[in-house]
């Protein structure tokens, strides 16, 4: 359960940015890796609290996503779908080498001391029955229904979050209407990267961090194709499907189809049903 | 400076455009064939690993740089062609009406081989077809992701992660699988699977494909078959990429999955990217690119400070950063530029600088709302 919010708010990274820029980023799981090691500086090297460290760091994700769309994807702006999709992989591959190269970081094993205990709580009274769970994944999931619920009210209820809206819907009305959509587009970067952030901070007690980390973001691909390649609902309950599949077939099928099952789940959905659970049916324009 | 004037409307699809190309590409060739003989063991070694890598190149050109549909899987289908023929070559394979396993030679198990490929091809390409873009990629992501699974789980076949020992191949007393034979025998197949590209490009076939690459729709409107051309491209592009597993089995000589893993597929792309997609010459390029990026670097190092030299991850670091740039800024890659190059000397004291200016380009979107 817990495993299947982080792949939610990965794949929650993903559709944010697919579905107001029509880039598929296979560089998620490495802003994910980013934000676990700037929280691991703060709070580990600098020796912050945190609270205060985790908010820094993603914090300081926002900028870098900002960063990374200015630097890399504004050029290519315009170039067929898969040069984007390059120019995002290539960006993986530096990210993933230039933070084994920070001094400090390094290709070693980290880990974050955290407020949470992973010892077991019980959520129902015994007399009911047991339900325990850590209070590390506990965090996790109230983490991530915080999240999605700040991240609901900023895109309805805020001016800027109505032009991502606008700009994701139709990007040349939304431009005729004044929306700066190319600096919108670097906010949506920058949110991406803030929500990845979250995602490997909260990770981070359970998996440890390294710098190979970001191959997780690999599994939100299904969790995102599942729920429908941009829908936010979707990318949620995508998520967690994914991660109960993971988590059941780690224990009822024999070793080895536990690392396959989503991307299994992930073929067939693509076979049977491509728009996924909530995702539109949309043609092509010509 | 050149003038071609068009006399005859076979002109249009002939292999050579004109007669500087018997030159050019007779000298090309006989410097390759007569290589090993004034090389050392470790040039030809890196040549024919060369060729191997641009064999699979060509395979993933043909559908990612002609048909239009990228592949994030290709490793499988290498990783397919290499386990094959690994299979077929050594203890033999038991088969119905036969009392003894039967180990096959060469010349049936290579074909063998990138049949199976191309099969595999198939098998992921007719379920995919309806899809484009992007989820074809994450389908044939997931595929490969699978069969590198099953690549390390099905041990009775692949033993697993102790890997396979690959079966030297002889003819009489010729060892076929070492030093100048292989690099012949890989040289001679790059050249035959080249050839039949080229022929392919120009038959109503490889047409088809670049008009599905360049618009689906106007494709079908123009009596494409979709389904058909697109899974014809997958299997072709799956056999060559096969073949090459095969010869890449006897290179390495001992197989493990780790050889066929979702970087080998990025490697790939990355080939073809930084090369020049949609061209040939693209995938020759970027065997070339990637195969001397960690020579290059590595003797780069010894003229750098320790410090800098004895930094960890330096190389996927380069590799990310030329593919950004490449990307950004020639998005032909290296065969581009070599067009450009040798624009600038045709049109020696007059280049117009135009000639390759790229339009202005804006966002598409292909939603459809």
């Amino acid at each position: 359960m817990s495993i299947g919010c982080i792949y939610a708010l990965v794949a929650l990274g993903f559709v944010l940015i697919y579905k107001a820029t029509e880039v598929v980023n296979f560089a998620q799981g490495e802003l994910m890796m980013l934000g676990a090691f700037l929280a691991y500086t703060f709070i580990s090297i600098l020796g912050w609290n945190y609270w205060a460290g985790a908010a820094a760091a993603i914090f300081c994700m926002f900028f870098v996503g900002n960063f990374v769309d200015r630097i890399f994807l504004r050029p290519v702006l315009g170039q067929p779908q898969f040069s984007i999709v390059m120019v995002t992989i290539g960006f993986g591959y530096m990210a993933r080498s230039a933070a084994g190269m920070v001094p400090g970081w390094g290709t070693e094993t980290y880990a974050i001391s955290t407020p949470f205990s992973s010892e077991g709580m019980s959520l129902v009274p015994e007399s009911v029955g047991s339900l325990v769970i850590s209070q590390t994944d506990l965090s996790v999931i109230i983490a991530t229904i915080i999240l999605c619920a700040v991240l609901y009210a900023f895109f309805t209820h805020t001016r800027l979050g109505v032009a991502m809206q606008a700009s994701s819907q139709n990007q040349l009305a939304a431009y005729y209407m004044g929306i700066p959509v190319k600096a919108v587009f670097s906010m949506i970067w920058g949110i991406s990267a803030a929500v990845a952030a979250a995602a490997g901070i909260l990770l981070a007690p359970t998996t440890l961090i390294d710098t190979s980390m970001g191959f997780i973001g690999l599994k939100a691909f299904p969790a995102a194709v599942l729920g429908g390649f941009g829908s936010i609902p979707g990318a949620v309950v995508g998520g967690l499907i994914i991660g109960i599949i993971e988590t059941l077939a780690g224990f009822y099928l024999p070793p080895g189809f536990k690392n396959v099952a989503a991307y299994v789940v992930l073929l067939v959905v693509l076979v049977v049903r491509p728009q996924g659970l909530f995702g539109q049916k949309t043609g092509k324009r010509v | 400076m050149r003038f071609l004037f068009k006399t005859d409307y076979d002109q249009d699809i002939r292999i050579a455009k004109h007669s500087g190309y018997y030159w050019s590409y007779g000298l090309l060739l006989l410097i390759v064939f007569a290589a090993p003989f004034f090389l050392e063991g470790y040039y030809i070694g890196q040549m024919t690993q060369l060729y191997i890598i641009a064999m699979a190149g060509v395979g993933l050109m043909l559908l990612a740089g002609y048909t239009g549909l990228v592949s994030l899987g290709h490793a499988a289908f290498f990783g397919i062609g290499a386990y094959t023929e690994a299979v077929l070559t050594s203890n033999g394979v038991p088969l119905p009406f036969m009392d003894e396993p039967v180990v096959f030679p060469f010349f049936l198990s290579m074909p063998l081989a990138a049949i199976f490929a191309a099969l595999a091809g198939v098998a992921i390409g007719v379920p995919v077809l309806r899809l484009t873009g992007i989820y074809l990629a994450i389908a044939t992501f997931a595929f490969a992701l699978v069969i590198e699974e099953i690549l390390s789980r099905w041990e009775s076949v692949t033993n697993g992660y102790t890997g396979l020992l690959v079966e030297s191949l002889y003819v009489g007393d010729l060892e076929l699988t070492d030093g100048a034979p292989f690099y012949f025998l890989c040289l001679g197949l790059l050249i035959l699977v080249l050839l039949m590209s080229i022929n392919l490009l120009r038959s109503p076939t490889g047409r088809a494909m670049m008009a599905i690459r360049d618009s689906e729709i106007s494709a079908q409107s123009m009596g494409v078959n979709l389904a058909r051309v697109k899974t014809t491209a997958f299997a072709l592009s799956a056999g060559v990429t096969g073949l090459a597993g095969a010869l890449f089995a006897h290179k390495l000589g001992f197989l493990s999955p780790e050889s066929f893993t979702v970087f080998q597929s990025l490697e790939l792309l990355v080939l073809v990217v930084v090369g020049g997609i949609g061209s040939l010459h693209g995938a020759i390029f970027g065997a070339i690119f990637v195969l001397a990026l960690p020579q290059g670097l590595a003797i780069l190092k010894d003229y750098l400070p320790t410090s800098i030299a004895e930094t960890p991850g330096m190389e996927p670091f380069i590799f990310g950063l030329i593919l950004v740039l490449v990307i950004i800024f020639e998005p032909y890659g290296i065969y581009g530029r070599w067009l450009k190059i040798k624009h600038y000397f045709q049109m020696f004291p007059v280049y117009k600088k135009a000639t390759f200016k790229r339009q202005k380009a804006y966002m598409k979107s292909e939603r459809l709302k």
